[in-house]
């Protein structure tokens, strides 16, 4: 298995045969996927499908029962080495999670105090070039609950950004949004894929997947049934199960 | 009633109100301390400690302070022939029983908190206390601090039960004077005017506090 051992020294992500179950219930039943720096992973299927847990594994929040999840090189697999990626990775969630007690840039600043130990100065110079970075230059100062929910979304987004990280993890960024407010955060996250960034979605936004993805992985039944370049997937779906799907998100 | 009898003891009255505060300020810092460690053993769900922290609270919710303050003092020091001052037994039982309940205060307000605050913070890289010292608790005081306010006058009712290891506060000084002078009618009532005159500030407090805690 030499060439497992070269990709993962490669690849950014590479899980190989996860599995994950919550009590009765298996989520993920054998899952082997890869992502390569600066690539654009979208993984879509149904709610159910085991896509959000599959992230949660790459960034540590869960736990796989077995099988290897390698992230920036570090084992997650290993407890005593998974807490390295803690820090080195960002994660975006669908509920935005910000510190309601803390400013826009006080949740910017927070770990680049905290965990990078910088000074104020220059935790709240890299603070403000983040936030302006998602076009929130002028709400530094303010709480969350004064923010929309795009904005707030944005401003988690450059709190994950702050810390210069790796990878960047979207656990279904905008799926809490109004539909109005979806494409300020999408547009942030497109202008992050053009600059190189490594991004793995978990979304239903199936036009951000078609324009933005490198690869869309189509989970069902707890493993990935079908992965390709977006044209290929949206194009012409090699299974069934995905043409039911597409159908499905597609005609509503 | 004779109001002579007040001002002619003035001083007695108000050493015994500084003992009482004093004992008071003591145990609100330690109790609170107290209350803040137990509550976070025991949302760690670490094991053998939580288990710990809940059978801690258990024993000093389900017995009389009364008790609990006779035992440090004198059970305490007659198993161990070790001798704590009456200050030392009074702070300590009151710390121990007033903590259980802080504790819980404090629990109720760390369970309010989302679980995705704790996930944000882990992914950032910060650690379980910095999260817990930074994120977690500063969200828990809308929620704590009504009724950890509200607890605390019943601490400082609490003392007056420092009385009977013979700390000398302000029920003993009330009972000094009656025992030279006697008309308990006015002394136990001044004593009763002073312990208001120390808690009612703090009962408008928290009335304001819910008031807030409701409109946010």
């Amino acid at each position: 298995m030499t060439t497992t051992t070269t990709d993962r020294k490669t690849a950014s992500v590479s899980l190989v045969g996860v599995h994950k179950r919550f009590g009765a219930l298996e989520v993920l039943k054998g899952v082997d996927i890869d992502v390569a720096p600066g690539e654009v992973v979208v993984l879509i299927g149904a709610s159910g499908s085991g896509k959000s847990t599959l992230l949660r594994i790459m960034c540590d929040l869960e736990r796989a029962d077995s099988g290897e999840v390698w992230v920036n090189d570090v084992p997650l697999h290993d407890r005593r080495r998974a807490p390295e990626i803690f820090g080195h990775v960002g994660m975006v969630f669908q509920q935005f999670n910000l510190f309601p007690h803390k400013t826009a840039l006080g949740n910017v600043t927070l770990a680049l105090r905290k965990v990078r130990k910088l000074e104020r100065g220059e935790a709240e110079e890299r603070g403000r070039a983040v936030l302006a970075r998602v076009g929130l230059a002028d709400k530094a100062d303010a709480y969350p609950a004064q923010l929309s929910g795009g904005q707030q979304q944005r401003v988690a987004i450059a709190r994950a950004l702050a810390m210069d990280p790796a990878i960047m993890f979207f656990d279904e960024p905008t799926s809490a949004l109004d539909p109005e407010l979806v494409g300020e955060v999408t547009g942030v996250m497109r202008s992050l894929a053009e600059d190189g960034m490594t991004m793995v979605v978990v979304t239903h936004e199936m036009r951000f997947a078609r324009d933005t993805a490198d690869r869309v992985v189509f989970m069902d039944g707890g493993v990935v049934l079908e992965q390709g370049p977006p044209e290929q997937v949206f194009g012409s779906p090699a299974e069934a199960r995905t043409q039911q799907f597409l159908h499905r998100v597609l005609d509503t | 009633m004779d109001w002579s009898v007040l001002t002619d003891n003035r001083d007695v009255y108000l050493s015994g109100l500084w003992a009482t505060v004093l004992l008071s300020l003591a145990a609100i810092a330690t109790g609170t301390l107290a209350g803040l460690l137990v509550a976070a053993v025991r949302t760690s769900r670490i094991p053998v400690l939580a288990q710990l922290a809940r059978g801690y609270l258990e024993v000093f919710r389900g017995t009389p302070l009364l008790i609990q303050m006779l035992f440090i003092y004198f059970g305490a020091a007659y198993l161990s022939g070790f001798a704590i001052s009456v200050f030392g037994a009074a702070l300590l039982a009151l710390t121990l029983y007033q903590g259980a309940y802080i504790a819980e205060i404090f629990r109720a307000g760390i369970e309010a908190v989302p679980r995705g605050q704790w996930e944000a913070s882990r992914v950032l890289g910060l650690g379980r206390i910095q999260t817990f010292v930074g994120v977690i608790l500063p969200q828990t005081r809308a929620i704590v601090l009504p009724p950890l306010v509200g607890q605390y006058l019943s601490l400082i009712k609490d003392t007056s039960i420092a009385v009977v290891i013979g700390y000398v506060e302000l029920v003993r000084q009330g009972q000094a004077v009656i025992d030279r002078v006697g008309d308990p009618a006015t002394s136990y009532l001044a004593v009763a005017v002073l312990y208001f005159v120390i808690c009612y500030p703090l009962s408008v407090l928290v009335r304001r506090m819910e008031r807030k805690a409701v409109l946010a």
